[in-house]
């Protein structure tokens, strides 16, 4: 029998939880991948994907120790068990990458995500898009008598949910920034 | 601080790396080196005559030397031939240094005259890449571009240097004053996954071992320990394409190549086993065949250097990330202090099983009939050239199964095939590349005409620097390979998979001032053989053989190993020899 894939800091301690290599469930999983920030790195990563077929859901990037000259790579992708530890794998083995970690299986994870939204609109419907924009803590960064801009964080489900809110409301305009995360405690 | 222009720091690394062989082709973007070659006299550069020839030549020198091939080529469309052979060397794993030329760093991105995005189009088909645009990095570059390309699993690398750092000034330095920083982890082997080997070793009653490339990647040490394992366990052993030769074909052990086109008992073995011990090879679907049926009672083990070869077309049980020669070195060093048990009777037993699978002799053929068949042809090459110090090269198609079938070989480094990418026109300036690093040696490129083909302006090669290597081309008129499946699984529709308009391979040798053989009778063709091998200087044999042959056993695409199609000679399904004469 094949060994159970039980990895260093699971938090799914009961038996049941144990991950299948076998199965055929696709599972969502946040990589966080650190390289070394150089010319194409960016490019060898996605080409990994797009070349052998992985799914790519959402990417972050940006230089994170600029006198070591590291970057960190967020990358939500999904597949199955077996897919994401390929995925895993052959991440590992690019030159530019020091580390990759699976925080969706490396215990517990904070995930956070910024997006701007333009809401136009008068009357009722802009009392209300400010209402909630309150209710899920959302700042005004911009406005004219016509619209907001909205500035909203929190995990990806939170901006989702903002977002549909907003549509009935004016929703003209959304760019996100995709998921940065971390793993929790030390 | 003294400092050198671009070019001379290329040149002090490659001397510094041991590089003695460096195979290319000049232009535009890569002047200032070749006249820096032109100067340094320790540095044999050989010019090709097209740039995927200097790639395949190379990894013919890398394959048969273990030693990293180097290729020195110009920008645009230089480093565009590269990308076949390139793609071909990270398939099989073979290490290369290729350095191109670019246009000069303030011309990039302009769609400067020969152009291209090198690093960009190279990017998928290396192992790593680097564009060089300061000559204070150049030195460090290429240093590292060695140590990744011989590090961990081997493969191809890429330096693009634009015309202008060629000729900047900057300060070189030494491998030794450089901290790498790739290393493949981890580097020994796990003392767990060798325990649960030699476990599944001492338990096993139906075992066989499959190894591969990987074998001989890791250096001639790792086939003696390969060798010994086989000879105290007494399991049999069977080879991917790649791996001919790691284990000798005359060893007592051997089963012969697995796979699409491998032997009756190997195929059968790996489907009955009960425990699989996968020593450096990749699973590669022409080995499985259909996975879900794939060796389906087996304990599986494999044993590679790269993480990312595990589990990715089989799940094994036991995985063992480590150089080959290391874990062989641990396994047997476990199992001799764990009492060296196997299941003796039963893996007896096993063997009895598998020499009933042997008389079906899959590889049976009959020659009769004015016609050579092409089995009889590499049958007598093999027949007349086994005592020679001698090296193999193929192209891809029929003659390359045929080959991979009736030669033997007995040592590591040998053979040179294109496994992964199954590249026609390889052979040729494989064979080249080989001549080039040995010789005094018999260097053979089994060929079939349409492969050959797509490679023959090397002829030129092989002529201006006197290398006698023997291109033996099993000439049936067809893309054999392509005929065969066409034949098997398009209802003999052949399309376009012959050719009309074939050359007089003689009056072509004459051409080029090489001698030229012609063999189509069976009665003549050892001596024409002799003659081949006899001739001091480059041989083009032109060995028509029967058109319409069809390459056997076969494991069908989306079969499984005990669903093979075996040859109409073996003792199987077979009629016999008098039967035979009354059909």
């Amino acid at each position: 029998m094949t060994d159970l894939d039980i990895q260093k800091g699971s938090n799914k301690k009961s038996a049941y939880n144990l991950r299948d290599p076998l199965s055929e469930i696709t599972e969502s999983h946040t990589l966080a991948v650190i390289v070394d920030n150089e010319s194409g790195v960016l490019a060898r990563v996605i080409g990994l994907f797009s070349g052998r077929g992985y799914n790519i859901d959402s990417l972050t990037v940006a230089e994170v120790d600029h006198s070591g000259k590291l970057s960190r790579i967020t990358i939500v992708t999904t597949g199955t068990p077996a897919v994401i530890e390929q995925i895993k794998a052959q991440l590992e083995r690019m030159v530019p990458v020091h580390a990759v970690h699976d925080l969706t299986v490396e215990g517990k994870s904070v995930e956070r995500e910024l997006a701007l939204l333009k809401v136009k609109g008068k009357g009722e419907k802009r009392v209300e898009a400010l209402r909630l924009a309150d209710v899920f803590r959302a700042n005004v960064v911009d406005s004219t008598l016509k619209s907001f801009t909205f500035e909203i964080k929190g995990t990806p489900e939170k901006i989702d949910a903002f977002c549909e809110l907003m549509r009935p409301l004016g929703l003209s305009e959304v760019a996100r920034t995709g998921v940065a995360a971390l793993s929790r405690g030390d | 601080m003294k400092t050198n222009t671009g070019a001379e720091i290329v040149i002090k690394a490659l001397i510094s790396q041991g590089v003695d062989t460096v195979f290319g082709y000049p232009g535009g973007a890569v002047l200032p080196i070749y006249d820096e070659i032109f100067k340094e006299k320790s540095i044999n550069h050989i010019l090709v005559r097209h740039e995927q020839g200097a790639v395949h030549a190379a990894e013919g020198y890398a394959r048969s030397t273990g030693k990293p091939g180097v290729v020195l080529v110009t920008s645009g469309p230089g480093a565009t031939n590269a990308v076949t052979g390139l793609t071909d060397a990270l398939m099989d794993s073979i290490p290369l240094v290729v350095l191109t030329g670019q246009v000069p760093t303030f011309m990039i991105g302009n769609d400067a005259f020969q152009e291209a995005d090198t690093v960009g189009i190279t990017r998928p088909c290396t192992k790593h890449n680097w564009l060089v645009k300061d000559t204070n990095k150049l030195a460090k570059t290429i240093h590292t571009a060695f140590h990744v390309a011989m590090t961990g699993r081997p493969g191809p690398v890429l330096v693009d240097i634009p015309k202008d750092v060629q000729f900047a000034g900057g300060i070189y330095i030494e491998p030794n004053e450089i901290q790498q920083t790739y290393h493949i982890k981890p580097a020994k082997p796990q003392k767990t996954s060798v325990e649960k080997i030699v476990d599944a070793i001492t338990m096993a009653k139906k075992p066989v071992i499959y190894s591969g490339g990987g074998v001989i990647n890791s250096g001639k040490k790792a086939s003696n320990l390969l060798r010994m394992l086989v000879s105290k366990t007494n399991f049999p052993i069977t080879s991917t394409l790649m791996g001919l030769g790691c284990y000798p074909a005359s060893g007592e052990n051997w089963l012969g190549m697995l796979g699409m086109h491998g032997t009756y008992e190997a195929n059968m073995a790996m489907h009955d086993c009960d425990l699989l011990l996968c020593i450096g090879a990749r699973f590669d679907d022409r080995i499985t065949g259909r996975t879900d049926a794939f060796s389906p009672n087996s304990f599986k083990v494999h044993v590679d250097i790269d993480p990312s070869s595990i589990n990715k077309n089989i799940q094994v049980d036991v995985p063992l990330v480590s150089d080959i020669e290391l874990a062989l070195k641990a396994i047997i060093k476990k199992w001799e202090k764990c009492g060296k048990e196997t299941q003796r009777e039963s893996v007896k037993n096993w063997w009895n099983k598998i020499n009933d699978w042997k008389k079906v002799k899959c590889l049976a053929y009959r020659q009769y009939g004015n016609t050579i068949k092409p089995q009889y042809a590499i049958d007598r090459l093999e027949k007349l050239t086994s005592n020679f110090d001698r090296y193999i090269t193929t192209e891809v198609g029929q003659h390359q199964m045929w080959a991979a079938q009736y030669m033997k070989f007995e040592e590591p480094n040998r053979w040179m095939t294109s496994g992964g990418l199954g590249t026609m026109g390889y052979g040729f300036p494989a064979s080249i590349g080989v001549q080039i690093a040995y010789p005094q040696s018999l260097v053979i490129n089994i060929a079939g005409e349409a492969s050959w083909l797509m490679n023959m302006q090397e002829l030129g090669t092989a002529v201006q620097y006197g290398l006698p290597v023997k291109q033996f081309i099993l000439n049936n008129e067809r893309l054999g390979m392509v005929r065969q499946w066409q034949e098997l699984l398009h209802g003999e529709r052949y399309s376009h998979s012959w050719s009309a308009s074939l050359p007089d391979f003689e009056k072509l040798a004459d051409a080029y001032g090489v001698k030229g053989i012609t063999c189509d009778n069976p009665n003549d063709l050892d001596d024409a053989i002799n003659e081949m091998i006899n001739f001091q200087g480059p041989v083009i044999f032109n060995c028509v053989v029967e058109k319409h042959e069809n390459c056997f056993p076969m494991i069908p695409s989306g079969k499984a190993h005990n669903e093979m199609i075996l040859g109409e000679f073996g003792d199987k399904n077979s009629i016999d020899s008098t039967g035979a004469v009354l059909v």
